[in-house]
Order: structure tokens, then sequence, then C-alpha cells
């Protein structure tokens, strides 16, 4: 299944790696990243994959939001397929 | 390829302008649970529906939370109850909401439809049985919505019914009086029902429908206003395709959500309405849609002629965007449930004969109505009447959901609480209509030809 994942919050030293490291450990690949700072604000949406037998995207969507929690930023998990849906014909 | 831009447009909708599914409905059909025994026929229906709906809730909160969309309400029909109660030996339905009330608390739904009647030509006796028990069953459960269909475009109007359905609500009302006659708010009086709709009060799950099936209504009212903010003074074509584009996308999620929620359950997958439905919260109105286009407030000159556009972009958008598309399909007005249109009552510029005129153009009727509780019964059916002929000669459904608050005065506001809104008591004409509804009767089915 692939994953767009949406990181917004105040910008701070780590957020990609912490990010990317609960991806990594989950079996997760990353196919594209788009990142940039507005105004000292943190903007990513990563476009991402993963192999529904290695994990539930419900159980890796609380993984992340815990991780955004602690590091004071949210984080979005969402199945591709909407953003297809809606802007594909 | 997705563009981020898609993606933020996308999640702008759904966060900022208020983009969801207003639900998910399983239709189950009762007809393989009938029983000369009430307490076998009870069962009967609490284990069917129990078992067909058991990962309804759950399955719908899977979806919300991997797409990332609310879907607000996650809700029952059944087969009308007055068909399959009908070899019950009984005198009162009472006991089978109950049962409907019991299972669907269990499952964890919103809301189950269904305690219905279709009597657009008469009655047979399990019609008038359940009749005569909507008042006491929407007084003693909480989830349960009754419907009753006494008017089509092939039938005409069941006067008759129209003359009771008054009576109805006036003791819906005084039952449920300690709690603002919220018994009122789960009952709809149709002409022309659709046997597949989706939304309460007025979902029943038609008798040619197959033994299960997944209907999805979409919203987002939100949505359209914040695309047309951006067109200030643009020209009535570049508003219908801006909604009409609009309507699109949102039916889309609609559809993704259906197919989804039918592969996961493994029932049929049904229909998408593609209705805009408001709520109470601020930004998610259709009177604030119809004050974009240009209009001061809502029921200025111009509203009917600004809801007929918005009702057909709408259909025309989101008829592509799914494989089926039934229900109600269209804009809905109910005042309660809408901030722009309790506001306008406010004002004074929004009128029942004004909502009746909205009626002829949109999705539904006289919608949440709340109204003096000294209206008397024949002129609640003379409301029914007017709105039943509406529908049967335009070939469209219409529907009455009107409140008779006991003690309420016109000007007093109404809390219904949640998704049900609050309502100022709205003025309805004081002239008597008793002599007129007193003859009973059927009204003849309307000529199709010579249409003037």
């Amino acid at each position: 299944m692939k994953l767009i994942v949406t990181v917004v919050g105040r910008d701070r030293i780590g957020i990609i790696a912490s990010v990317t490291k609960i991806l990594a450990d989950n079996n997760v690949n990353i196919l594209s990243i788009n990142q940039n700072i507005l105004n000292g604000f943190f903007n990513m949406i990563l476009f991402a994959e993963a192999s529904e037998n290695s994990i539930k995207l419900v159980d890796l969507q609380k993984k992340l939001r815990e991780q955004g929690e602690a590091i004071g930023v949210e984080i979005k998990t969402q199945h591709q397929d909407i953003f297809d849906a809606m802007h594909k014909v | 390829m997705i563009t981020i831009e898609d993606i933020l447009e996308t999640n702008r909708m759904i966060t900022v302008n208020k983009l969801d599914v207003r639900t998910i409905t399983m239709g189950i059909s009762l007809r393989d649970c009938a029983h000369p025994n009430m307490r076998d026929f009870c069962r009967n229906i609490y284990d069917k529906i129990t078992r067909s709906a058991e990962f309804l809730v759950k399955t719908g909160e899977e979806i919300e939370s991997e797409y990332g969309v609310p879907i607000i309400n996650k809700r029952i029909s059944v087969t009308p109850i007055a068909i399959v109660a009908e070899s019950c030996k009984a005198d009162s339905y009472v006991p089978i909401a109950e049962a409907l009330d019991k299972a669907a608390k269990q499952v964890g739904v919103n809301f189950i439809g269904g305690f219905s009647a279709l009597v657009e030509k008469g009655y047979t006796n399990g019609d008038r049985i359940l009749i005569e028990s909507i008042p006491q069953a929407l007084a003693n459960t909480d989830l349960v919505c009754s419907s009753v269909n006494l008017a089509s475009t092939k039938a005409g109007i069941n006067m008759d019914c129209v003359r009771e359905m008054g009576e109805v609500l006036k003791r819906t009302a005084e039952l449920t009086r300690d709690r603002q006659a919220i018994g009122c708010a789960k009952l709809v009086i149709f002409a022309n029902a659709p046997q597949d709709n989706p939304f309460m009060a007025g979902a029943f799950h038609g008798v040619s429908e197959p033994d299960k099936v997944i209907n999805v209504g979409v919203s987002g009212p939100g949505v359209v206003k914040h695309a047309l903010e951006d067109l200030k003074g643009a020209d009535f074509t570049t508003l219908a395709e801006t909604i009409k584009k609009t309507a699109f996308k949102i039916t889309r999620v609609g559809q993704l959500v259906a197919q989804e929620a039918s592969r996961r359950l493994g029932v049929p997958f049904g229909i998408v309405d593609l209705s805009l439905a408001p709520t109470p919260a601020v930004g998610d109105s259709i009177a604030r849609i119809l004050e974009e286009m240009g209009l001061e407030s809502c029921g200025a000159h111009g509203t009917t002629a600004a809801l007929a556009l918005l009702n057909d972009a709408v259909k025309k958008g989101g008829l592509m965007a799914s494989s089926h598309v039934g229900g109600l399909s269209g804009a809905f007005i109910p005042v309660s449930e809408d901030e722009g249109m309790i506001a306008a009552v406010k004002a004074g510029s929004l009128t029942i004969e004004k909502l009746e005129a909205m009626t002829c153009v949109c999705s539904v009727g006289l919608d949440m109505i709340a109204v003096a509780g000294d209206v008397s019964a024949s002129t609640i059916s003379g409301i029914i009447a007017d709105e039943a002929a509406i529908g049967v000669v335009n070939n469209k459904t219409t529907a009455v959901r009107l409140i008779p608050v006991p003690n309420a005065k016109v000007g007093d506001v109404v809390e219904f609480g949640g998704l049900l809104g609050y309502c100022p008591v709205v003025p309805v004409n004081h002239f008597s209509s008793e002599a007129f509804i007193a003859r009973g009767g059927r009204i003849p089915a309307p000529v199709r030809s010579l249409t003037n």
C-alpha cells in the first residue's frame, strides 16, 4: 500500500530523522520527500510504500502520531487512495 | 502522480472546510424474520441485525483512520416494519421498536431507521398498527427513526393518512415534551420516498433491495462555500462549473469509502447519496453557500434560484464521480441543523412559506422546523398536504419533519442537541385548514402530460 505522511509543526532538529526511523523500523520504503521551512514552521510531505503484511496502517499511524506528540509536530499518515480518488479521473 | 497541491487541497477540505462522509448506512432486509409470535419475531430481528452489523462500526472507524476522512455516522436501515410485522398477532408494535433500539445499541450505531409504513394508496392492518404505535415507540427508544410514505406521483396523496399524521405528530410531541419533543425529530413524513436513502430520520431498506447493502451519504457544504469564496462577481456559468468540480471531488471520497466498506464487510455496494448535508457548526452550512452567491440573507428573493443552481450542479458533478447514485441526492435544508438557516430565521428573512418554495427545487422538504405548541393537528396536516402535493406533481421526493414543541411560542429557541442543533420557533399561517383536512379520501394521481 502507498502512504502519504504529512508533518507540520514548529521546526527543530531531528524531525526527519525521528519520522524516517519509525518508517525504517517498520519496513516502510520512502519513495519521495518534499520538505521546507516557512516562517519557522516545518512542512513535509513524504510518499512511502509499505507491505500490508509487515504492519497494519492503523498501528503505523499510532506510532507516528505518538512520536509527533513527543516532538511537538502533527504527523498525519493516510492511504494514498483518498488522494487518487479525488484528483485522478 | 499526485502533486503536493492535491494533497494539501484534500487535507484542507477535511480539516478547514469540514469535509466528511456523513454516514455509512447498512441496509438489512428483515423479510426472513417474520413470525406470528411477537417475542420470537423480536428475537429474530435482534439476531439478524446484530449478526449482520457486528463489524459495521469497527470497519467504519478503520476506514476513517486509514484515509484520514471523518465518517460521522454509522447507521442501519431495515425493511419497513409494517410489512414484516404484519403477520404478528399484536395490537402494538412498540416492543419491535424497543428490539430495534436494543440491537442498534448492541452494535454501536448512531441510529436505526425503518419503523416505517408505505401507505400512499391505503392502509393494511399492519400499517394501521404501526402508525398508531409511532408516538409511544419514539418516546420509549433513543435510536429508532420512523417514517411514513403517504403520497406518490403514481398513486396520489392518501389524505386519510395526512389527517392522521397531523395527530400522530402532536401525540409524539406530547409524549416527549420533557425532551423538547425530540420524538418528532425522528419522524419523517414522505412523498415519493426513496428505497435506498442512507440519511436519517427517513432511511428504510426498500422491499426491492438485496438482503444487505451498503449505502453512503457524503457531505461538504463548507467545501463548496470555500470554492465560491474565490469567485466574487463571477457569472452563474462559472459558479455552476465550480460547484460541479467540487461536488465531483467530494463524491469521489464517498465512492471510495462505500467501495471499501462494501469490500471489507462482504456486503454489496448500493449507492452513494450525493447530498450536501449541513451541521449546526459554523462553516458547514447550505444557507451560507446561497449567501456567498450574493444574497444578503438566506430567504431573500433569489434564494430559490440560488438553491436550484446549487442542487443541480451538485448532482451533475457527483453523478460522474460514483458508479451508482441514489437516495435523496441534493442539498438538504434542515433549519435547526444549519447555522446559516437558524440565523436567517432569527433575522426574519427566512419564513416557512419561503422554505416551502425552496423544497420545490432541492433534495427533501420542510425539515427540522420547530413550530409553536398550539399549532393544531389540522394545520400540521395542511402543511404535510402542501408538501406532498409539491412532491407528487413535480415527481420528486418531498418530506416533512416538523416539531410542534409543547408550550413553545413563536420566537422561543428550542435546543435539540448534537447534530440536530437548535431552532427558533417559526410562525405558521394561523387561518384554519380544518374542514379541508377533515374530508379524507385520496387526492388522485396527477396527469403527467400537459405540463404547464
